[in-house]
């Protein structure tokens, strides 16, 4: 059987007295895009440094490819793998093709493809402009472009899109997209949880240190069990609707006019609509899934 | 192992950032201007204007020397490591397929060249001046004394970057560096003398010649002042230093043990 591409097994990381990092464990395929969501301070960008192999686990194991991070073999391995930091930070007095040279002198590839990765960000125009020239959302396209030189096998994106516009956000995920059919392995973290939601195949919530979930949007969904909530516009009383739910044990009911919003647990979903389907005005019905926000403050509240 | 394919990488990088900001040049044209005027006016005081002979230009240029090229190379080192943590770009830097210790030692080598070769431009005018007036036998001596400079810059350059290592802002970096600058070029030597003053020169034949090793500022002065016999009778040196202790090539391995003792620390510490 293959090795998944990273596998972080039971891992600790004490700052001092300060546990950051307890106890994590996960795996990641060839060719995932895995999402990696916590509050500010959670964990995710020392586990992001520790699988990264910038800073030493306290305890447990790393291993990427096979390869314990830190180890030996892991110097010729990072030629492989692409890094965004959070904030991204170049030196303001090169060009954004200079810089892109000097990584890739770094990192041992083809300068001559630097040009091409700046094309692919859309920086192309501004290849020869010093870097202090650029604004936030360009230097994050050069942070990305920086994170491609090489044609990595595994990226490590930490909040990539920061400062882009919905355009640059758009293009970054189509990039991305692209680069998943490739069988590019991807770890990301976001603070835009609706952002990442269709984007991720999983996604890891990391809480105080702890990993409380890692699944599909959809398990994690389920796991959590928030109800999910029906609007409905109707020409029909509000006694009428009340009839047609009776029995029904919903979440909320809440009636405004024609405005009608009903919460319910989701093995009732179906019943409710057939019980809204039999009124006889019904204009509009929407069926809204809880999103990613209410999963990961559903997961906030449960511990 | 080390590639240093990867040193040779942040060592240009390095160098290449000082010559496009000015930095080799404007340090050059410092050097020059002191060296110049210092060349000219050394022997004012004894009524004499002009070059002198090379031993006594050099005596007089390496007072310069000892004030500010520690100084530069302070200034120059101090935020190397701190700079790139403190800016966030340290964590990109070493997400790369490079080692600590290549990053430390591109880091040094690049800084290095750059002020090599601001010492070599900047002190380079006055030895060509020498060697019109003195012809080509001056250049021996000169060099040896660029050489020597230029190792001292890369001692405190080195001490620069343990500091850099070290410190945790840049403003402590700078504090640390200020205190290296003082330590080394005034408060030792002041030291030393109260010391030897105190004690009634109890101390003085045995102890003293191995306590000024302990300061590259020191070991540089003796290895420029002791190259010539001339000077050495005229400082009045002769007694206090032991001939067995002033083979140039003893002092600059002592030089060359200052420049590797501190990035050996830097790299313990940054590893």
């Amino acid at each position: 059987m293959k090795h998944p591409v990273i596998e972080v097994s039971d891992v600790y990381r004490y700052y001092g007295e300060v546990l950051a990092v307890d106890g994590v464990s996960f795996s990641v395929r060839r060719g995932e895009t895995l999402g990696l969501i916590g509050h500010n301070g959670a964990g995710k960008s020392t586990l992001f440094k520790m699988m990264l192999g910038l800073i030493p686990v306290s305890a447990g194991e790393i291993r990427i490819n096979g390869e314990p991070v830190r180890g030996s073999g892991f110097r010729e391995l990072r030629r492989t793998i692409g890094y965004l930091p959070e904030n991204v930070v170049f030196y303001d007095n090169l060009t954004g093709l200079e810089t892109l040279q000097f990584f890739a002198a770094l990192k041992n590839c083809d300068k001559r493809d630097c040009l091409a990765v700046l094309e692919k960000v859309g920086l192309s125009h501004a290849a020869t402009r010093r870097v202090d020239g650029y604004s936030k959302g360009m230097r994050q396209r050069l942070g990305f472009a920086q994170a491609l030189l090489g044609k990595p096998r595994l990226l490590f994106l930490d909040e990539p899109t920061s400062g882009l516009d919905p355009e640059g956000i758009r293009e970054f995920y189509r990039i991305l997209h692209e680069l998943n059919a490739d069988g590019v392995t991807v770890v990301i973290t976001s603070h835009i949880l609706s952002e990442i939601q269709e984007r991720v195949e999983r996604l890891a919530v990391i809480k105080s240190g702890k990993l409380q979930a890692l699944g599909t949007v959809q398990e994690l969904r389920e796991a959590v069990d928030l109800p999910l909530a029906i609007h409905l516009i109707l020409r029909e009383t509000a006694e009428a609707v009340r009839t047609a739910l009776q029995g029904v044990a919903l979440v909320k009911l809440e009636i405004a006019g024609q405005n009608v919003v009903i919460e319910c647990h989701r093995t009732d979903k179906m019943d409710v609509l057939r019980r809204l389907g039999m009124l006889a005005e019904v204009d509009d019905i929407v069926v809204r899934e809880p999103t990613l926000e209410d999963v990961f403050l559903g997961y906030a509240r449960e511990s | 192992m080390i590639e240093f394919g990867q040193i040779r990488v942040i060592a240009r990088k390095e160098f290449r950032d000082r010559i496009r900001n000015r930095w080799v040049i404007a340090v050059s044209v410092i050097f020059t201007l002191f060296a110049l005027a210092i060349a000219y006016l050394g022997a004012a005081q004894q009524g004499e204007v002009g070059l002198r002979s090379v031993e006594f230009t050099i005596a007089s240029l390496v007072s310069l020397v000892i004030y500010l090229l520690p100084l530069i190379a302070l200034i120059l080192g101090y935020d190397a490591i701190v700079g790139e943590r403190e800016r966030g770009s340290l964590d990109l830097l070493l997400s790369m397929p490079i080692t600590r210790l290549e990053l430390l030692l591109g880091k040094f080598c690049g800084l290095s060249a750059a002020l090599s070769v601001s010492t070599l431009l900047g002190f380079g005018l006055v030895g060509a001046l020498l060697v019109s007036h003195g012809g080509v036998a001056a250049l021996f001596h000169y060099a040896g004394f660029m050489l020597s400079a230029i190792l001292l810059g890369m001692v405190f350059l080195s001490l620069a970057v343990m500091v850099s290592v070290f410190a945790k802002d840049r403003a402590r970096a700078s504090g640390g560096a200020i205190a290296v600058w003082f330590l080394f070029v005034l408060v030792f030597d002041l030291a030393l003398l109260g010391a030897l003053v105190f004690s009634g020169g109890a101390f003085g034949e045995q102890l003293f010649p191995f306590l000024l090793l302990l300061n590259p500022t020191d070991v540089f002065r003796i290895l420029n002042i002791f190259s010539a016999d001339d000077i050495r009778a005229f400082y009045g040196l002769a007694t206090v230093f032991p001939a067995s202790l002033s083979n140039p090539w003893l002092l600059g391995g002592v030089m060359l043990a200052w420049m590797i003792a501190p990035l050996s620390l830097a790299y313990w510490r940054f590893k």
